[in-house]
């Protein structure tokens, strides 16, 4: 029998002989995690149920991010609600603000998520962890619930598309631009309960930030999952992550975690990266990519860097490189947003925050933020924002007449300079 | 169990933060959300409709986010059920386990229009359209699925297996 990645990960984790897809399972579950808007409902089910311990305070992880710090009365009490829950069970990984990030660049760099492992969470950008040759996926509350009881998942095994990615990806190119074209490609729904595997040359040579920005936005297509196989260079940001301990003999037990040479592929799709200019999703879906040049004379008011997508260090390196020396356009906000508090450290190790703010620009505490119009940047009736989130969904940063055009760190940082949805080129060639 | 209701149209990848919004998602209480429900596509949504009316929508329904705030907002706001082409798979996942009723047709997605008078007969997996006489057939569940349903959530279906 031959197996993709995915299915190997899903069958190391039942105790059954084979799967094919279709099949249904219940899963054993590595690692879990809720955030302040999910788990609330999670908790209040897990106790309705008469409950009294979770299945394991180690394995769970629950991270205020969304709406914290605080931003009102009313989400100061989900996030207390989230933390008298973790005091309760001794939850080993819950983060308070100070040390939490956004929950999907924080897991990974806390060495939390290791190749091979079974993750789910209440979040749907759970699925960026599959960077890491993770199967992960986003759940419901009442999934994560019914985790928090028994540590175990029901899936339907997902059938799973290989992108291949060949050629030379061009300046100003990354991660994201490959996602976003891809989405293009096969639309909002073109993987629907799939699992997207990419892989090629251009995936081997890819850093590990563009990978999760990859990965992250498989959802945006509707997939149940992105996944790459692991390599010498997940395996160098495992060590970096988790600490040298234990890593060796993981790599050798996972040395068969790869997709097998006959293994069944719903479709493949191969692209030739190299024509590749940086993408923007236009308003209202993440499907609407467009090459940069072809996006002419819209004017942003707003330009977002940051989030689970591109919230990383290499993403604030490059927006600093397109700003540096340079003011923000004066009909601009620009708000930049590391993930974590490691990455914003960096930053200001680096001299980065010094770039951001002298050019005009605001640089923020780790939160979602205004990525899903919750605070630190909402926009207003007519207003337009340029970001490096994932979703352009109608009012999604704001008023139900806001718009949100998608597109790389680079992008938005010459788009915030030039007032108007800008090549990078034109600004820092 | 029979559900009756008039039909209200929605497009194709209605997605979470058009069923309800993230600055709503503040509480859990179903009465709340469900006052908010669809608020993004039409303001008045909520007022407009009856106790047990149904969604009928396009493909893609309930992309985006994984917000359980979604089915929640739809139950709280009484409607007894949502016909789509497709749906997303969150989405799906948390209907069936909080026991939000879903019916995927692509005849019934295509045929029936805004206001037309729907029987569906949850146990049959059948949706009858009164206004127009006709019947159109949902795909039944899995097994698996059926029996969370059955049990009235994933919880209980949990519970009941000791």
């Amino acid at each position: 029998m031959s197996y993709t990645i995915t299915e190997k990960i899903l069958l190391a984790h039942t105790d059954k002989k084979g799967i094919v897809p279709g099949d249904f399972i219940d899963a054993r579950v590595d690692f879990c995690v809720g955030n302040d808007i999910t788990a609330p409902i999670a908790i209040k089910e897990f106790e309705k149920t008469g409950a009294k311990k979770v299945f394991d305070r180690e394995r769970i992880a629950l991270i205020p991010d969304h709406f914290a710090p605080n931003k009102d009365v009313i989400s100061a009490n989900q996030c207390k609600l989230v933390r008298d829950f973790a005091r309760k069970h001794a939850i080993k990984h819950y983060y308070e603000v100070g040390r939490m990030g956004v929950e999907h660049a924080l897991l990974p760099e806390l060495g939390l998520v290791m190749p091979g492992d079974l993750v789910v969470g209440a979040d749907s950008h759970t699925c960026t962890y599959g960077a890491l040759g993770a199967f992960s996926t986003g759940v419901g509350s009442t999934d994560l619930a019914a985790v928090f009881m028994t540590g175990k998942c029901w899936f339907k095994v997902p059938e799973s598309m290989k992108f291949i990615y060949k050629g030379k990806l061009k300046k100003w190119v990354g991660g994201k631009d490959l996602i976003l074209y891809t989405i293009g490609d096969i639309g909002v729904e073109g993987a629907t309960y799939m699992a997207m595997e990419f892989c090629g040359e251009v995936i081997e040579n890819l850093p590990m930030d563009d990978r999760f920005s990859m990965c992250n936005m498989a959802i945006e297509a509707g997939g149940k999952s992105g996944i790459i196989e692991p390599d010498e260079i997940t395996w160098a940001y495992a060590k970096e992550a988790k600490g040298p301990k234990g890593i060796k003999a993981l790599k050798e037990k996972l040395k068969g975690i790869k997709s097998d040479k006959n293994a069944k592929y719903s479709s493949v799709k191969e692209y030739n990266v190299s024509k590749i200019e940086p993408q923007v999703a236009l308003p209202h879906l993440p499907s609407n990519a467009r090459p940069v040049s072809q996006v002419k004379d819209v004017s942003i008011d707003q330009s977002v860097i940051g989030s689970c997508t591109n919230g990383r260090i290499s993403d604030l390196r490059i927006a600093a490189k397109v700003i540096k020396g340079r003011k923000v356009n004066s009909r601009v906000r620009l708000v930049v947003i590391p993930a974590t508090q490691k990455i914003y450290l960096e930053a200001l190790k680096e001299g980065l925050i010094d770039i951001f703010v002298n050019a005009g620009g605001v640089f923020c505490t780790p939160s979602c933020g205004p990525c899903l119009g919750g605070h630190m940047g909402i926009l207003a009736k007519g207003e337009r924002a340029v970001a490096t989130t994932n979703r352009n969904f109608m009012g999604r940063m704001g008023h139900p007449e806001s718009e949100v055009y998608l597109s790389n760190p680079a992008v938005a940082a010459a788009s915030a300079i030039k007032g108007r949805i800008a090549h990078p080129d034109e600004v820092a060639g | 169990m029979i559900l009756k209701g008039k039909a209200w149209k929605f497009r194709d990848h209605v997605n979470t933060d058009d069923i309800i919004a993230a600055k709503y998602l503040t509480t859990t209480d179903p009465a709340e959300l469900g006052k908010r429900c669809m608020e993004t596509l039409d303001p008045e949504f909520v007022k407009k409709i009856a106790k047990g009316d149904i969604i009928v929508a396009g493909a893609n329904f309930g992309c985006g986010s994984s917000r359980e705030h979604a089915p929640i907002a739809i139950k709280g706001c009484s409607i007894s059920c949502v016909i789509a082409k497709s749906f997303a798979r969150i989405f799906f996942r948390n209907s069936i386990n909080i026991g939000l009723p879903i019916m995927e047709s692509k005849e019934a997605s295509r045929d029936i229009e805004q206001g037309d008078e729907l029987e569906i007969d949850i146990a049959k997996g059948t949706i009858r359209n009164v206004t127009k006489n006709k019947t159109y057939n949902a795909s039944p569940f899995p097994k698996f699925m059926q029996d969370i349903v059955d049990k009235g959530g994933l919880l209980n279906y949990i519970k009941s297996k000791g």
